[in-house]
């Protein structure tokens, strides 16, 4: 991996990576966990929507051991950057773990960077003299870093939960990071096909940021007008990709400024205005005052994204539907994917299976849970 | 008749396109294609007719190309279905997604439920090579989009009350062709260049043709079908575009 390379690109302004991609889902709402073999399976399956440049999976439930703890991953070049975002940490926050990631040797799968572990609570002195939520707190050191520190990148830094990712097929990236080992009850997954750089380690999908995740086949083409808005609230697209932007917009509508689901997906699908003209005065006036606060958060251009959180999943298409999605429900579990057969490969006889339409989402919740 | 089974578990679309291949060069006239899942142009290389009958899901790009065999499909189907077929038949007895038969040359294309997007866009004719595609659910926004010949059928069977045919911008664009529609059209969704009419005797004559072997397919009782009401949409001009890419 080049982190030189990378740092140039990310001294550029709103770089943009459009992508054509393979995702999958599958939660099981009573909590159950269950290994990764089955989104590996999943995945691989939908193999010829990726081109080996990018895979990777989110997993929620892995780290009971550590639920109080945020999970940093972290991607180092060298050990030299290793030590100098270690300071940085040990700071900021009291480590309770710090660890090399467990990987295997996999064919297809060189050159990885340096992969760290850290299970940390944010130092309550700094967290209190900071006058910020402890949510916040994190979030401020982790784009801290991922825009000061070279050749250092946290990928993952929620509670109980980890992305795992990298350049190759994600069924390699899979079997490197051993997925097989952790049990989750919730697990994402995506392949990935970058069109126009190559692709590179922090560049593969999820992306994360506390407890929200993104996979996502498409690209989008509001990218700038959504990176300029977001940065007005700190936010930093330092990644190289559209896909980055889509987890800050979720962070921003949802945890920031407190919107239903729902009003989150009217914002960055928001319906045609010829549909708003059709829609009765209540829910006319509340779209139209989305689109109004909210004009720069639409999302423009083809998408499919799931949506992970601690809570459930979030399946969303584009309004006029340019990528395909299919969902279906066995049991407890609820399963989405690209593709029908990414679900039957792992899921034979569903007792439904749909296609969801345009903008309208799939809401998976977690039982006893209210809310996404 | 020479039939042949091909176990597709797990086996890659090339591998299996091979095989089928294979099948039809040693001179089978029916394939069987057990445990499918996924794997995708099933149907496209094949040159010379054959019936290929397939359990499971057939993966995207299903019969591309296709020229003259005929696909059948006891599950649901995935996107791009028959996409620049030639001639033939495709039946799929379950669902289907977005795409289907794009740009539609010739031969039938039957689907028993619910299809996604951009179904049937730039279905084109000419002489006697007039496609033929028949929804039996509902179809999502685009249906019809920029189709400049031949036959749309969609029954809309099993819908919620009150949930329309079609989405929305059905028929926009559209130059050529007919969509036979069963149930009331919302004018607001319709694309600017369609317009509905009654059917006539010919067109009649012609749907009943079309939906009794569509019904017989799909084990289907055709009164029932024909219970609903139909009405027709074509364009109001033509060739809108003859001057955008020729001169005249």
């Amino acid at each position: 991996m080049n982190f030189k390379w990378q740092v140039n690109i990310m001294e550029k302004k709103y770089p943009r990576i459009p992508s054509g991609c393979a995702i999958s889902g599958i939660m099981n709402k009573k909590g159950e966990r269950f290994s990764g073999t089955d989104i590996m399976k999943s995945i691989a399956l939908m193999h010829d929507r990726s081109n080996g440049l990018g895979g990777g999976f989110a997993a929620y439930g892995i780290y009971p051991e550590y639920s109080d703890h945020y999970a940093l991953h972290v991607f180092y070049e060298s050990l030299s950057n290793r030590v100098s975002a270690e300071e940085f940490i040990n700071e900021h926050f009291n480590v309770d773990t710090s660890e090399m990631i467990h990987t295997r040797k996999v064919k297809g799968i060189s050159n990885p960077p340096l992969i760290w572990r850290y299970f940390v609570q944010p130092k309550k002195n700094k967290l209190h003299s900071s006058e910020l939520t402890e949510e916040e707190y994190v979030v401020r050191c982790i784009m801290r870093i991922n825009s000061s520190y070279e050749g250092c990148y946290i990928f993952s830094s929620g509670k109980n939960m980890g992305a795992f990712k990298g350049v190759g097929y994600p069924e390699d990236i899979g079997e490197f990071y051993r997925l097989e080992e952790y049990k989750g009850y919730l697990w994402t997954a995506h392949g990935r096909f970058p069109t126009n750089t190559p692709g590179w380690w922090g560049g593969a999908h999820p992306f994360t940021l506390l407890d929200w995740s993104i996979v996502h086949n498409g690209e989008i083409s509001s990218y700038h007008a959504n990176a300029r808005f977001l940065e007005m609230f700190g936010y930093k697209c330092t990644l190289q990709t559209d896909t980055e932007v889509i987890t800050y917009i979720f962070d921003f509508l949802m945890r920031k400024n407190g919107l239903p689901v729902e009003l989150a997906v009217s914002t960055i699908a928001a319906p045609l205005w010829k549909e708003i003209e059709r829609m009765d005065e209540d829910r006319k006036e509340l779209i139209k005052a989305l689109r109004t606060v909210y004009s720069s958060l639409l999302i423009n251009g083809p998408f499919s994204i799931i949506l992970g959180t601690r809570n459930g999943i979030v399946a969303l298409n584009d309004r006029i539907k340019l990528r395909n999605m299919v969902a279906a429900t066995k049991g407890d579990f609820l399963y989405v994917a690209s593709e029908e057969s990414g679900i039957r490969e792992i899921c034979p006889n569903p007792e439904n299976v749909w296609v969801p339409k345009a903008g309208e989402p799939v809401i998976g919740l977690m039982e006893g849970v209210k809310e996404i | 008749m020479m039939e042949k089974t091909i176990d597709a578990r797990g086996v890659y679309y090339r591998l299996l396109n091979d095989r089928i291949q294979e099948a039809v060069k040693d001179g089978a006239t029916k394939i069987i294609l057990t445990g499918v899942n996924g794997q995708r142009y099933i149907g496209t290389r094949v040159d010379r007719p054959v019936e290929i009958e397939i359990e499971g899901v057939p993966g995207n790009d299903l019969g591309a190309y296709m020229n003259g065999s005929t696909i059948i499909v006891r599950d649901n189907g995935q996107d791009a279905i028959g996409n620049t077929m030639n001639s033939g038949k495709i039946v799929i007895h379950g669902h289907a997604g977005d795409v289907l038969g794009y740009a539609m040359r010739g031969g039938k294309l039957f689907i028993r439920g619910d299809v996604g997007y951009r179904v049937g866009i730039h279905m084109k004719e000419y002489g006697a090579n007039i496609p033929i595609l028949v929804i039996g659910g509902s179809a999502g926004s685009f249906l019809g989009e920029y189709m400049a010949g031949g036959i749309l059928v969609i029954l809309g069977l099993n819908r919620k009350p009150g949930e329309p045919v079609a989405g929305d911008y059905l028929g926009t664009g559209m130059h050529g062709g007919v969509i036979y529609l069963r149930g009331n059209v919302d004018e607001a969704g319709l694309g600017k260049e369609v317009a509905v009419f009654e059917l006539d005797a010919a067109d009649e004559e012609r749907l009943e043709k079309l939906l009794c072997e569509y019904c017989r397919d799909m084990d289907i009782d055709y009164e029932e079908v024909r219970e609903e009401k139909f009405v027709k949409l074509v364009p109001v001009s033509r060739r809108p575009y003859g001057n955008l890419y020729t001169h005249a």
